[in-house]
């Protein structure tokens, strides 16, 4: 399946084990991605903040460069807060055809367009694993069971609210493909009370406290569920629950210590590649125990 | 008729016993409300069972509780929805709304919190000088801005929801700060200013809000809390320039200046360029940034040492092939008077009154 790629600012910036293990995966899946290079920033919901006209013209830019891509599928992301941020401009966007023409003639000189096109889709890896590739299809490809690992899922906001306007209606299920893609890979999902809320990330300069103590509120869960580790389709999420990890837990006042995946490296695990190939060398919250565990699996 | 399980939280504080939860059978058509459910319960399991309602048609806004964890009326939700949501044999779980002491059974105490914040943003008008012979006029268009935040119907749904709320009691919270855009929207206020200031310079203000969308998923009239309070960040950064304490103005205006100067995100700069107003070089040396900048040196250090973060990544940042023009839309839309679009949005093409740009949209 030939798909427009985004990958998104912070997979190429601060979590390059993210953009790097999506390289990886998609080839073994089946996917051929065509990175939207020129495409810009989503604005994470800050551009918008400022002003919604600005943040509906700039991914309506990206939107018209992924419907250029040749044969694509439709377009894939992976990253929560882009599937967020780009599904309030499309909303905004597709409601009024005169807006639709308004915000594409700031974009005429570059000779772009976005298309309402009700068959056009822009969906998070996450999404795209379990509507397009299948959760059966998924399953054939698993060479590596993860059985035995104990993996708390962290979906993000962006991804599960507001369900309206993020397809729910037609894909009811959506919130929890998390646990459907663990199982399916052979671990065991855990269930605790952060799963669905907020990592904090969005006011980590403007409130540190808030920020860090819901980060530390929901490790802490996870942890006393029994998890191994968490794994999140959102690189964001990724920050604050794994490189400010030792400071929220000081904000909770005890011990976290659990490893953060992003969504590819989990699927890569179960693929078949390395720990290290996938990047799990590259993060704050040391991964050794899963990568011990993995090792386990594979002598097995 | 069907049979629903409702499996309710119960709590009797004179009883001297912790909560506890309770499974009562109830026998409603599915397109009955949870509401319907609770006072069949009550009429025919347990007469004590406490629950605030009155109207039964999501106007009054009394019957706020949770329902399998989501904050919702429960008269306004069909029980076979929360059956379906609730999963195949599985009961239907409702307890008190969070966020707010618990009274009894499904009664919280709106008073300690949801009313105690309401009236922290001072809700009502404070017109300026003198007051007119007879009431104060309003162009009736003047007011569409200000329709959503005033479908509230204090309901507290959005309070109990609250991301934010729940590690920060402090927060001023979703119902409240739509509340405050209702009066800073409208024209007759003499204090907007004073109003964003101040909710700007609170630590628990506009800026402690952590984009969770939470509010926006449960409020039943779709009043889109999160979206008020952005408009009040619009207002208060974009119309006033208010560069307050808690980096709000400078988070905002960093972020969109690094996207107008390289296209991508530059994530090393956001911290400097939040703390120094959104200039890159005020957050290396305006004191208050310093402090702040050595405080996240850990962070940094740890960045580095992990890999994630390098110091090439640091210093240079790729711009975009095209960024020319990407500058250029951003000054274009820059230069004109800012667009504040519907919030009422569809979602459909079918009717084009009801879009992004029809009636309630307004240039500012």
């Amino acid at each position: 399946m030939k798909l427009a790629y985004w990958p998104g600012c912070v997979s190429r910036g601060f979590t390059p084990e993210l953009h790097g293990s999506m390289h990886l995966v998609a080839p073994k899946l089946g996917l051929e991605l065509v990175e939207l290079d020129r495409a810009n920033c989503c604005g994470a919901g800050v551009i918008a903040e400022h002003n919604q006209e600005m943040a509906d013209t700039l991914n309506a830019r990206t939107f018209a460069l992924a419907q250029k891509v040749d044969g694509a599928a439709g377009m894939m992301n992976i990253c929560s807060t882009c599937q967020g941020a780009q599904s309030e401009c499309q909303e905004r966007l597709d409601a009024d055809s005169g807006y639709r023409e308004h915000v594409n003639s700031h974009l005429s000189e570059e000779g772009l367009s976005y298309e309402r096109d009700g068959e056009w889709w822009n969906k998070n890896f996450l999404w795209l694993l379990v509507e397009e590739i299948g959760l059966d299809k998924l399953s054939e490809k698993v060479v590596r069971p993860l059985e035995g690992l104990r993996i708390a899922p962290f979906y993000g906001c962006y991804i599960v609210r507001p369900t309206k306007r993020l397809g729910y209606e037609g894909h009811p299920n959506r919130d929890k493909y998390l646990d459907f893609v663990i199982e399916i890979l052979g671990a065991e999902s855990v269930e605790y009370a952060g799963s669905h809320k907020c990592c904090g990330f969005p006011v980590i300069t403007m409130n540190r406290a808030t920020s860090l103590r819901q980060a530390g509120r929901h490790l802490a869960d996870a942890l006393d569920a029994g998890a191994d580790c968490l794994v999140t389709p959102c690189p964001l999420c990724h920050l604050n629950l794994d490189m400010q990890q030792p400071d929220a837990a000081k904000f909770v006042e005890r011990d976290l210590d659990v490893p953060v995946l992003h969504l590819p490296q989990m699927v890569g695990l179960a693929l078949g590649f390395e720990p290290k190939e996938l990047g799990m060398d590259k993060h704050v919250v040391k991964t050794s125990d899963v990568q011990r565990k993995v090792a386990e699996l594979a002598a097995a | 008729m069907s049979d629903f399980t409702l499996k309710i939280r119960r709590y009797d504080p004179e009883s001297g016993e912790p909560a506890f939860w309770h499974e009562y059978p109830v026998d409603l058509p599915p397109e009955r409300s949870v509401l319907d459910g609770i006072l069949q319960i009550k009429d025919r399991e347990d007469a004590s069972l406490a629950i605030r309602c009155s109207c039964r048609a999501a106007i009054c806004g009394s019957c706020g509780v949770r329902i399998n964890g989501k904050s919702a009326l429960a008269c306004n939700t069909r029980i076979s929805d929360a059956a379906r949501r609730a999963g195949p044999g599985k009961p239907i779980v409702v307890e008190p709304m969070g966020n707010m002491p618990v009274l009894k059974d499904l009664i919280v105490d709106m008073d300690a919190v949801h009313w105690k914040k309401i009236m922290r943003v001072v809700p009502w008008l404070l017109p300026a000088g003198e007051p007119p012979e007879r009431e104060y006029t309003v162009p009736a268009e003047a007011m569409i801005d200000v329709t959503q935040s005033m479908a509230c119907i204090q309901c507290g749904v959005c309070v109990s929801a609250c991301l934010s709320l729940e590690v920060d009691p402090q927060f001023v919270g979703p119902a409240a700060l739509a509340k405050a855009y209702r009066f800073v929207g409208d024209p007759r206020d003499g204090q907007t200013e004073e109003r964003l200031r101040d909710l700007a310079e609170d630590p628990h203000g506009i800026y402690d809000c952590t984009h969770c969308f939470a509010c926006i998923e449960v409020c039943p009239k779709d009043v889109a809390p999160m979206s008020q309070i952005m408009r009040l960040r619009r207002r208060a950064t974009g119309d006033f320039e208010i560069k307050d304490s808690n980096n709000g103005y400078g988070h905002e205006r960093g972020f969109v200046n690094i996207i107008e100067r390289w296209g991508t995100l530059h994530e090393a700069q956001v911290l400097p360029r939040s703390f120094g107003e959104g200039s890159f070089v005020k957050g290396q040396v305006k004191p208050s940034a310093v402090k702040q900048l050595a405080e996240t040196l850990p962070t940094a250090l740890r960045g580095l040492r992990s890999g994630k973060v390098t110091p090439k990544k640091v210093i240079v940042h790729p711009k975009l092939p095209d960024q020319a023009r990407v500058r250029k839309v951003m000054h274009t839309i820059e230069s004109k008077p800012r667009l504040e679009l519907n919030l009422y949005i569809v979602g459909d093409n079918s009717g084009e009154e009801q879009g992004a740009m029809a009636e309630g949209s307004q240039e500012l």
